[in-house]
């Protein structure tokens, strides 16, 4: 056969297969949101579900997975920068860090069930946090953080060595170094990578379902104390999060219209991921033409 | 101000098991400018890296020998890296400025060493562009990208940058190689310019360079000194054949 043909061959087989990833992301994005989307309200994303009568919202579940994002992202940025900054510029290359490395790998591939049950055993049972939004934010920190410390790692050996070397030859510590001239340089690439984790923190349902629970207590909005059993804020209550909830209600739903809220919460649940990802993308793009290009 | 050189006594470099320098003995003097030719890989770049202990973050590079500036030997393990590098300033192949602005690039060196005020910055800022001939051409937008210039701007924005700090000697490895020819000879005219006040150290490919900016020239060969001479008698009459044969285009 000619070069010619085979290589028109291999275009097309390609196209094809890239063709099929788009048509079925398509296909299932526009079957989610085509159910879901009619039954989307204002009413529905502030209202509290409703056990077994009809018209329930998905108001507090909302609340909770956004708010259990919060939580995820304070415990696991800061952790995750530092030992990523750890593993890029202070750890010398021996066994010992590649061994690091590797656990850090494994750690982030581990099946959210197996993270939900060991949240269930050390931190909901021995440690006695309960089925709480702590342990949910501590159980998805699990599998979150190794992305940050990978992503921060990844930012940072991204930097050409002469941005190291010229801040160095300028007598600057190492330290200095690191957070004014690097850091900066890497945001685009850690900002990026964190909202994309977010997205996935703010989907996840099967690690929480044994540590943030799968019950929210009945939420009073205006008490912000974060102190009392009933505040949205309090980070000792238990949770039941947005994906949680669409698959409680799917598989133990009681309220005649279960199937349309179930609808519903996986839209807004689409839709939110997917904004994540834009704002990834835009965020990405923006900040490095600032970084870059003329102000 | 003062001015001060530098002194080189039997400095090796070795990458692992490969030598990159042998026993390099040289002595740079204060207000001069001093180039370092040879072919590729002789040794020249990795020797010029040594002078400011750059080589210490390259894993597995070990240099050995006498570094000396001030009577201090710079190359001791008791030596502050960190505070001595202000005295060496250093100006890659490839501009490098920071991703700030104009005026941050220069402040950023002077300010963590310890000038706050916003006044003596801006003088800071002003000297050391006036010194890089560049602030006619900045000085209405310093607070815009540093990236925004064009590489001949950035490079000598890079220059201004190391001067700023205030160095006993510039370090430069083939400043001009990735620069077109007219910004080229700003380069060379600048390098004439800084010489008045500094130990100027250069690496470089180009011959012709080397003969019109530099007062003395050290040939290198599979990293060692063949000769080291003023400049116009290497060029004109040097005393060993290997760098008659490199400079007359033999062979490297």
């Amino acid at each position: 056969m000619k070069a010619k043909t085979v290589d028109k061959i291999a275009t097309s087989v390609i196209i094809a297969i890239a063709a099929l990833i788009v048509l079925v992301l398509a296909g299932l994005l526009g079957y989610i949101l085509v159910r879901g989307l009619g039954h989307v309200s204002f009413h529905f994303l502030t209202s509290a579900p409703e056990t077994i009568r009809k018209g329930g919202g998905i108001g507090p579940q909302l609340f909770n997975s956004i708010f259990l994002l919060v939580l995820t992202m304070i415990i696991t940025i800061p952790i995750g920068l530092g030992a990523g900054i750890y593993m890029s510029e202070y750890a010398p290359s021996n066994k010992l860090t590649n061994a690091i490395r590797l656990v850090v790998e494994v750690l982030s591939s581990v099946p959210s069930i197996i993270v939900g049950l060991f949240g269930l055993l050390v931190l909901v049972n021995l440690f006695g946090f309960g089925f709480s939004l702590f342990s949910g934010a501590l159980a998805l920190t699990v599998f979150n953080l190794p992305l940050m410390v990978r992503i921060t790692e990844q930012g940072l050996k991204g930097v050409p060595r002469e941005q190291k070397e010229a801040s160095l030859a300028l007598g600057l510590s190492k330290w200095k170094t690191i957070t004014s001239v690097m850091l900066p340089i890497a945001m685009p690439v850690i900002l990026t990578g964190t909202i994309l984790a977010a997205g996935r923190v703010f989907g996840e349902a099967a690690a929480l379902l044994f540590t943030a629970g799968m019950s929210s207590p009945r939420l009073d909005f205006s008490d912000w104390n974060p102190l009392s059993p009933f505040s949205p804020l309090n980070p000792f209550r238990p949770a039941e999060t947005l994906a949680v909830h669409i698959w409680k209600i799917n598989s133990e739903g009681l309220a005649p219209d279960a199937g349309e809220i179930a609808a519903g919460a996986s839209a807004v649940l689409v839709i939110t991921v997917l904004l994540f990802n834009f704002a990834a993308r835009w965020l990405g793009r923006y900040m490095y033409r600032k970084f870059t290009a003329i102000k | 101000m003062q001015a001060f050189g530098m002194t080189v006594n039997d400095l090796s470099v070795a990458y692992g098991d490969r030598t990159a320098v042998k026993n390099v003995s040289l002595d740079f003097a204060p207000k001069q400018v001093t180039a370092l030719i040879g072919p590729s890989g002789c040794g020249k770049s990795t020797f010029l890296r040594s002078l400011n202990r750059m080589n210490d973050l390259i894993a597995g590079c070990t240099v050995t020998g006498e570094i000396w500036i001030r009577d201090q030997n710079i190359n001791s393990p008791e030596t502050d890296v960190v505070s001595l590098r202000q005295r060496i300033g250093m100006v890659w192949q490839r501009p490098n400025p920071f991703h700030k602005s104009i005026y941050e690039n220069i402040a950023f060196g002077p300010r963590y060493h310890g000038t706050k005020n916003k006044k003596q910055l801006d003088e800071i800022v002003e000297e050391s562009l006036r010194k890089a001939a560049l602030w006619d051409e900045t000085k209405d937008r310093l607070h815009n990208s540093a990236l925004a210039l064009s590489g001949g701007q950035q490079q000598r924005l890079c220059i201004a940058r190391s001067i700023a700090v205030k160095p006993d000697i510039i370090l430069m490895d083939e400043p001009a190689s990735a620069l077109d020819p007219v910004s080229t000879a700003k380069i060379e005219e600048l390098i004439a310019e800084l010489k008045q006040d500094y130990c100027i150290v250069i690496v470089t490919h180009n011959m012709h360079q080397a003969a019109r900016v530099s007062d003395k020239t050290a040939f290198f060969l599979s990293g060692e000194v063949v000769e080291y001479d003023l400049t116009p008698t290497i060029f004109t009459n040097p005393q060993r054949r290997e760098t008659n044969d490199y400079i007359t285009g033999r062979f490297g």
